[in-house]
């Protein structure tokens, strides 16, 4: 969807802040927030991708205004209630009050460096060949679906060229909204900087996104 | 998230005083919520606070520069087959699985993003920064890296072509750095020093040996 997290290309936000490598966290509940959401994604309970698509979907003036890990907050609360493991008056009152639903699994503290170590890999095998090959030319679809989408905007209608190929991943259009993983074949578009952002952009500068197949058109 | 800096400083602030945040109070609920039903162990967060906190971070992406600084065979092959090279020093896992190393040279200088939200290669990094995931990074990069880079104090000559690379799906980046002159003959604990998180975004330049003498 169209959401104020697609950010590249906007205007206004000001300069960018360095900062060191340490604190990880700025406050104790941001590690908590953090730590919260990996073990409620831990259970399965829902996909990573859709736990992703609720953090992305939020109102624009909500999205922009809070913090980062307030909008993991506000997420992870959302996927508790829209999957009935925790009830609204629940939230509201602080504590449970009424019993609880039950999970595929829980994690341990013992299988927590195990879970990380394993990760998620989203490569699956190819349902079919790469319809595209390194020096193809393709344009991105002028597409705007209100659904979950990692084509950004600004990439949208311009033309670029292959320049890897990354085999087939979990699509996570599909994946965010429960249909299912329908793996697609995703690849490394390059646009030159001109071509996104017109004649007065700087011509030694080249973007790339990764985008699965469905997203690309043989460019004419 | 524009403000993302300064919420989390007040909430900082917050830490230590009596008052506590509406934030704060929210976390506290949501996670007696969660223990009480039985849905979280809360030994389980410690460990992964503990993990991002300390054990994983840019130290661990350091190692791999370093190495590939030092060793032209392992340098081909984390070009070549990026996660296997990175998996072999132990780093591999949750938001890693799918590494590409990408080197900068005096020609091509490369740059990641995630203009969508804040992918970034854990196992090698640790948690991405608040800058990483600031709309003003995300916005800019993409269409003006020199104006960013110079918000890093970093001035790449007009020679030097920039490649943003904007993670929008599971393949995470890693840049590897440029060598710095004047480190003839030095190994590889020594050489990981002068390695920034920074530098591995391509945000930022390694230090050179007179920052660390």
């Amino acid at each position: 969807m169209n959401g104020a997290h697609d950010m590249g290309g906007v205007h206004g936000f000001g300069v960018v802040l360095p900062e060191p490598d340490k604190p990880v966290f700025h406050a104790n509940w941001e590690g908590r927030v953090l730590a919260l959401t990996l073990a409620m994604g831990a259970t399965g309970e829902w996909t990573l991708d859709a736990a992703r698509f609720v953090r992305e979907n939020r109102p624009p003036a909500e999205y922009l205004s809070k913090s980062y890990y307030q909008i993991w907050l506000a997420g992870l609360e959302q996927l508790l209630v829209e999957g009935g493991l925790v009830a609204p008056g629940e939230l509201a009152a602080g504590r449970s009050l009424w019993p609880a639903a039950a999970l595929k699994r829980t994690l341990a503290a013992r299988d927590t460096n195990g879970l990380l170590k394993r990760g998620g890999p989203t490569n699956r095998e190819a349902p079919r060949p790469a319809r595209f090959e390194v020096g193809d030319q393709v344009r991105a679809k002028n597409i705007h679906p209100v659904t979950r989408t990692r084509l950004p905007r600004y990439v949208r209608g311009h033309t670029g060229t292959i320049t890897r190929v990354h085999g087939c991943h979990v699509f996570p259009d599909s994946n965010a909204h429960g249909h299912g993983e329908d793996p697609q074949w995703l690849y490394t578009v390059s646009f030159p900087g001109r071509e996104l952002w017109g004649a007065a952009a700087d011509p030694t500068v080249t973007v790339s996104v990764d985008a699965f197949e469905p997203y690309l058109e043989r460019a004419p | 998230m524009a403000r993302a800096g300064d919420d989390s400083h007040r909430a900082a602030n917050h830490e230590h005083g009596s008052e506590l945040s509406e934030t704060q109070l929210r976390v506290r609920a949501l996670e007696s919520i969660l223990v009480e039903k039985g849905y979280i162990d809360p030994a389980a967060l410690d460990v992964l606070i503990e993990t991002y906190e300390a054990r994983i971070g840019p130290h661990n992406g350091a190692r791999v520069v370093a190495k590939a600084w030092v060793d032209p065979e392992f340098r081909r092959w984390l070009l070549t087959d990026s996660g296997a090279a990175i998996a072999s020093l132990g780093y591999a896992g949750r938001q890693g699985e799918h590494m590409v190393a990408l080197e900068n040279t005096a020609s091509m200088h490369n740059l990641v993003v995630c203009t969508l939200c804040s992918c970034y290669p854990w196992p090698v990094l640790g948690l991405p920064p608040v800058w990483y995931k600031s709309a003003p990074y995300r916005s800019r990069v993409v269409a003006d890296p020199r104006g960013v880079l110079h918000d890093f104090g970093v001035e790449l000559s007009t020679d030097t072509a920039i490649r943003v690379w904007d993670s929008t799906a599971e393949v995470r980046y890693l840049v590897v750095p440029m060598r710095p002159a004047g480190t003839d003959g030095w190994g590889q604990q020594e050489l990981a020093r002068l390695v920034t998180r920074d530098s591995m975004i391509g945000a930022g330049l390694p230090k050179r040996p007179q920052d660390v003498s």
